[in-house]
């Protein structure tokens, strides 16, 4: 279970965990999760286009990752945010459907970038997840302090100078880029459940920004790592589990915290459990 | 026939049974996504809409496994994750992001099991490709009565709710002050959406399914400020996009690469984009002249 292409299968594993920890924290904060499910699906779309020109299917797919997360973010300063998600969204998997359909060959592919194929990484996928990966926190960390105070006081940041537009297409483009990294490892599905679920659940859990990142990073990892094992175990897919322990999680997080609100307020002491659990969402 | 009309409506297309079938299914579908999608536009959750077609294959791939009819599949599926959806709190606006995007995933990671096993079972992708892609071309005439009992108690629920739902869903504050159940109607707007968009996604796959639903009521909303006339110019826009659309890609059979037709679903999301950029033309015009900010409510 340690050996052989099941080593690159737990570093790989980790390696998406700490991103999507990382990353998802900030997309459950700005309330982005329709954009953090609409880039990697559209995104196929590019896979498939590049299949069918005879270019690299991870190039084809962060071409359309980044220009989906650009036009989203130019689309949605004259309309609703989710009406501009779903419309590109939709642009881009019809263009898919219009790939898939030219091309011959590429229906057997659809169902891995779904899904994934964590458990058959190459050596080679694994040098390029690790320097996206490394890429995708740096942008983090940079971005930090402007993305935090731009989404969680907008008015703050305009008089700092900072621009809400600005922030928001670099934030969009960060996504568009922990996606690629992730997607052709692990599929569309895994990595969006990663993005929500765990730092949904680490939000219930505290309401300071650094403890709630670390906690989510964490909770991604024993998410992962707990979907590698069994599914070695049973065979079944590896986004199966994460899809259904990331659920679980939030779901144990947002009982807990119900839990704990009510011990405070049995209790008379500290109101601020009330809080937290205010936030949970 | 004049020889430009045929060469639009090329020979066969008026004769055609899959045609007749697919123009009347997308009517009905583009009629009732057009209804419930407006007030999907106004309470902002074409999020939620996507969702449950999506998980809605779920069922799809359910039904696949236990030989029962697909339709079933779907419509269970997308209810009881909306369901799910109104439990986690998808009513909060805090909340409504997260609480669709951890019913999605779940039902999605249920999906890769199914599909997992379909697959297995058949070792084919098949399943996969149809579940994800769907083509109003496949839609068998037997379907059509449960389409039909599907839509209109969709529709019944939106035509039911109107005024109180629409009154909730631009100011709820307003509508709990006169004593209006807000949640209560919230949660069977969700309902009327998961009907519908379990029978779009059905019919004529997720992607147009999400296309319909908000392409058409977002650009109306543009159009027209009066929500009835919304609904009529969205269910219009619908059925126009979605008809051109059958025409060009029946149209497409005979272009390249090889002769075999382009999918419906791009010609119908091109042209149901265009129009939402058309609608917003005149708009985008005015704002540069007077760069007044319009109300964020009537935006769409």
């Amino acid at each position: 279970m340690f050996t052989g292409f099941m080593v690159n299968a737990w570093t790989v594993g980790s390696i998406v965990s700490i991103v999507a920890g990382l990353v998802g924290f900030f997309v459950v904060l700005r309330g982005s999760a329709f954009v953090a499910h609409a880039i990697p699906n559209g995104s196929l779309a590019g896979a498939a286009g590049a299949s069918l020109i005879g270019v690299n299917t991870i190039l084809g797919f962060g071409v359309f990752a980044l220009f989906g997360a650009l036009g989203i973010g130019v689309l949605s300063r004259r309309g609703r945010h989710d009406v501009a998600t779903a419309l590109a969204l939709v642009v881009m998997l019809g263009l898919g459907a219009l790939f898939v359909d030219l091309s011959v060959e590429y229906t057997p592919e659809i169902y891995s970038l779904l899904f994934g194929e964590i458990l058959g990484i190459s050596n080679n996928q694994l040098t390029t997840t690790v320097a996206l990966a490394l890429v995708c926190v740096i942008a983090i960390i940079v971005l930090y302090r402007p993305l935090m105070l731009s989404s969680l006081l907008p008015d703050v940041a305009a008089a700092h100078g900072i621009s809400t537009n600005r922030i928001n297409l670099a934030f969009l483009a960060v996504v568009a880029l922990a996606t690629t990294m992730t997607v052709p490892v692990v599929g569309t599905l895994l990595i969006f459940a990663l993005m929500i679920g765990p730092p949904a659940a680490a939000r219930s859990f505290t309401d300071r920004p650094i403890h709630a990142m670390v906690l989510s990073v964490v909770i991604a990892l024993v998410v992962v790592w707990s979907a590698i094992a069994l599914s070695y175990q049973t065979n079944y897919p590896v986004g199966f589990y994460v899809g259904t322990i990331s659920a679980a999680a939030y779901a144990f997080a947002r009982g807990w915290a119900a839990w704990a609100r009510h011990a405070t307020i049995r209790g008379g002491s500290d109101p601020q459990p009330a809080q937290v659990a205010g936030s949970a969402g | 026939m004049n020889p430009t009309l045929a060469a639009i409506f090329a020979p066969g297309l008026f004769t055609s049974s899959p045609v007749q079938i697919a123009a009347l299914v997308c009517a009905i579908v583009a009629v009732v996504a057009g209804a419930v999608g407006m007030f999907t536009v106004i309470r902002g959750q074409s999020f939620a809409g996507e969702a449950l077609g999506d998980i809605g294959t779920t069922g799809g791939a359910a039904a696949y496994l236990i030989a029962a009819g697909p339709l079933w599949g779907f419509g269970a599926i997308a209810v009881a994750g909306a369901a799910a959806m109104e439990l986690i709190g998808i009513q909060r606006p805090r909340g409504r992001d997260v609480a669709t995007g951890i019913v999605l995933g779940a039902g999605l990671g249920v999906a890769a099991l199914l599909l997992y096993i379909d697959t297995v079972q058949d070792s084919t992708t098949g399943a996969t490709f149809t579940i994800v892609f769907g083509s109003p071309f496949t839609i068998t005439s037997s379907a059509i009565p449960l389409v039909i009992v599907l839509s209109v108690i969709s529709l019944g629920i939106i035509v039911l709710l109107f005024r109180p739902l629409l009154l909730s869903s631009i100011s709820p504050e307003l509508a709990a002050s006169r004593g209006i159940p807000v949640r209560l109607l919230g949660a069977g707007y969700l309902l009327a959406l998961a009907l519908t968009v379990a029978l779009a996604a059905f019919t004529i796959g997720t992607i147009l399914s999400t296309a319909l639903l908000v392409g058409p009521a977002a650009t109306a909303l543009r159009l027209t400020r009066s929500p009835a006339k919304a609904v009529f110019a969205a269910a219009l826009i619908g059925i126009a996009t979605t008809w051109l659309g059958i025409v060009m890609a029946y149209d497409s059979y005979d272009w390249p690469p090889h002769g075999q037709g382009w999918p419906v679903s791009f010609f119908v999301v091109t042209l149901i984009f265009l129009a939402y950029l058309f609608a917003g033309l005149p708009n985008w015009r005015r704002h540069r002249a007077t760069a007044t900010p319009t109300d964020a409510a009537t935006r769409a």
